[in-house]
């Protein structure tokens, strides 16, 4: 008798221990820390709710027709809003930043995954992430000051605002990204694989070209969309590089407005509220932000669904 | 018959010594050949970093001297300094620091220790890698809005401070979201065996474990935040300020800001180009400040357990 009164003595004092200690940080903590983790998904809110709404009243006020036309000049006589040009300009930024970037990036990583000594790796690999970090502001500069000016004496009639010289620093920006993104693609395919083609007498390249590219395809074209993502949503190389033209061209030695440089000129100018100019800066984000979103979207999908398993 | 003397040819040709040496020859050539094709594109990398590093500092050189760092704005390129850039980026890091760290690792210890695996922490933790993407001038308009008009904030510190936080928030928390995964699960069961309770163990167990990993990723988000110039321009942070900010209700202008309208006003007046150069000087030197703090703290702090 005693015994059992005994242990049910101690779970009972164990019991007003737990209790105890059920203390106020034990039941406010969890909840301080939700929070935090929903204020991320409130700023996703805001910003959705941000574009969606002051976009909306730009669409109602500007007919589709003048939407999709060449014709852009906000601060006219008689305001036009067609957003073509800006898409224009996005892409063939873009494109020219790609075509620097693709073709570096992977072979650079294949680089540093497959031929690259321990030395050289340990060596290049920091400077890859310092060339990673540096503002993009330094970028654009960097674009005005030098690119620019040396492009000039290749291409005589560029002009000092134009569409190649921001895709180029552009490119160069996101070559570390192209390249960590696929080396570690490349470092996820396993040794077993690469060391049957070699017993089997195949050259590094080979390798390289057979065996490892095609095992980390998946992380290499994510990287490739996110880059073309990054590169969609770059602002200060394009807003220096670029400079403010609205006309629609595809002569990249001329001046293009991007998406970004445009929100850029319109806030930093005067566009007063209420303005169809204003609402129009919310309609070209959010446009920008389906674009960025669904290629982040398509990565995240590529990586996941293409991904071989070992 | 004529099959058969067909595949003895193919035979011979297959043992044709000097055929397969060719062709080994070949092979290894073009694997040479590659390597320093690829090489050389990774040197590219280097070598324009280089350049860049180059000609900023020869740009700013004659221009970048204690009294650049003293003087505040001027009209006379000679005399224009960066004093109340560099009290605004201060201002600036003063709200981002502690916003960011509070938010940041908060929400990474929700993610790893608190949430249950379910719909909620996925829906948190895709919509942190969605945000990590969005581009930044989009959280320049998300500010534009939120702070500026519906809170009335203005353009001040605090406004300028709160969508930079805002913009490097996934940064941080998926920084310390790893350093929190690396922390072994037979420290935590140890403190829960004696009976500690969950705050208890993510305080003196958890976080004293992830502690440089989340303040290495600290680094990166401010060091990300400090250089980021196209929120505060669409924020509308004016381009000439000469009152140096006192207050986080205050307006400021900053480093990156600075370099932005100086070489927008160069293609009028040459000499803007070397303030710019020189402050970007004074930036890239605070970041690589940064980054060896960072790098110093990976090497020296992390244990391997």
């Amino acid at each position: 008798m005693s015994v059992v009164s005994n242990n049910i003595d101690v779970r009972n004092t164990i019991k007003n221990n737990m209790k105890n200690r059920k203390n106020l940080m034990e039941i406010i903590m969890p909840k301080l820390f939700l929070l935090a983790g929903l204020i991320s998904i409130l700023t996703t809110i805001g910003i959705i709710f941000t574009l969606v709404s002051d976009g909306y009243v730009f669409f109602t006020r500007v007919p589709f027709r003048e939407i999709f036309s060449t014709e852009l000049s906000p601060l006219g006589i008689e305001p036009s809003f067609g957003i073509l040009p800006l898409i224009n300009g996005t892409v063939i930024t873009s494109l020219i930043a790609m075509a620097v970037a693709v073709p570096i990036g992977l072979t650079a990583s294949i680089y540093l995954s497959e031929f690259a000594s321990k030395r050289a790796r340990k060596l290049l690999k920091p400077i890859m992430e310092v060339l990673a970090g540096i503002p993009t502001i330094v970028y654009g500069f960097f674009a005005y000051s030098f690119v620019t000016p040396l492009l000039m004496r290749v291409i005589p009639d560029l002009g000092a605002k134009n569409a190649l010289s921001p895709g180029i620093v552009m490119g160069i920006m996101i070559i570390p990204m192209v390249t960590s993104l696929s080396e570690d693609a490349m470092n996820a395919v396993p040794n077993a694989m690469r060391e049957g083609a070699f017993a089997l007498g195949a050259t590094r390249l080979e390798v390289s070209m057979k065996v490892v590219i095609p095992g980390a395809i998946s992380g290499i074209i994510a990287s490739f969309v996110l880059a073309i993502s990054r590169a969609i949503g770059e602002t200060m190389i394009v807003v220096i590089g670029s400079g403010s033209s609205k006309n629609f061209t595809f002569d990249i030695t001329e001046s293009m407005q991007t998406m970004t440089a445009y929100i850029v000129e319109f806030t930093s100018g005067d566009a007063g509220m209420g303005t169809t100019g204003y609402y129009s800066l919310y309609a070209v984000g959010l446009i920008l932000f389906i674009f960025t979103f669904l290629m982040n979207l398509f990565a995240q999908y590529i990586s996941r669904k293409y991904r071989e398993e070992y | 018959m004529m099959d058969n003397t067909e595949k003895k040819y193919q035979v011979r040709a297959f043992l044709n010594r000097d055929g397969a040496r060719k062709r080994i020859k070949n092979r290894r050539f073009l694997d040479e050949f590659s390597k320093k094709l690829f090489g050389s594109s990774t040197l590219i990398a280097v070598v324009v970093l280089g350049i860049l590093f180059y000609r900023i500092i020869r740009d700013s050189i004659g221009w970048l001297d204690f009294d650049f760092l003293r003087n505040n704005l001027s009209i006379f390129p000679e005399k224009a300094g960066i004093f109340g850039a560099m009290a605004g980026t201060l201002w600036l890091m003063a709200v981002v620091i502690p916003v960011t760290i509070i938010l940041g690792v908060s929400t990474a210890i929700y993610l790893e220790e608190y949430a249950k695996k379910g719909k909620l922490q996925s829906l948190i933790n895709m919509n942190i890698a969605n945000l990590a993407g969005v581009p930044s001038v989009i959280f320049g308009l998300l500010g534009l809005t939120v702070f500026r008009r519906f809170l009335g904030l203005g353009s001040s510190v605090l406004a300028g401070g709160l969508t930079l936080s805002l913009l490097v928030l996934p940064i941080i928390v998926v920084a310390s979201q790893e350093a929190i995964k690396a922390v072994p699960n037979h420290l935590k069961e140890a403190a829960y065996a004696m009976g500690a309770t969950k705050w208890t163990v993510v305080r003196t167990v958890v976080l004293p474990a992830s502690l440089p990993g989340i303040l290495t990723g600290c680094i990166l988000s401010i060091s990300r935040a400090i250089g980021e110039t196209a929120p505060l321009v669409v924020l509308g942070v004016p381009a000439l300020i000469m009152k140096v900010p006192d207050s986080i209700m205050s307006d400021f202008t900053a480093l990156p800001l600075q370099i932005y309208y100086w070489t927008l006003d160069a293609v009028l007046t040459a000499e803007y180009a070397n303030l710019a150069a020189a402050t970007i000087v004074v930036l890239l030197s605070a970041l690589l400040l940064l980054n060896s703090i960072a790098i110093y703290i990976r090497n020296k702090y992390q244990q391997r357990y």
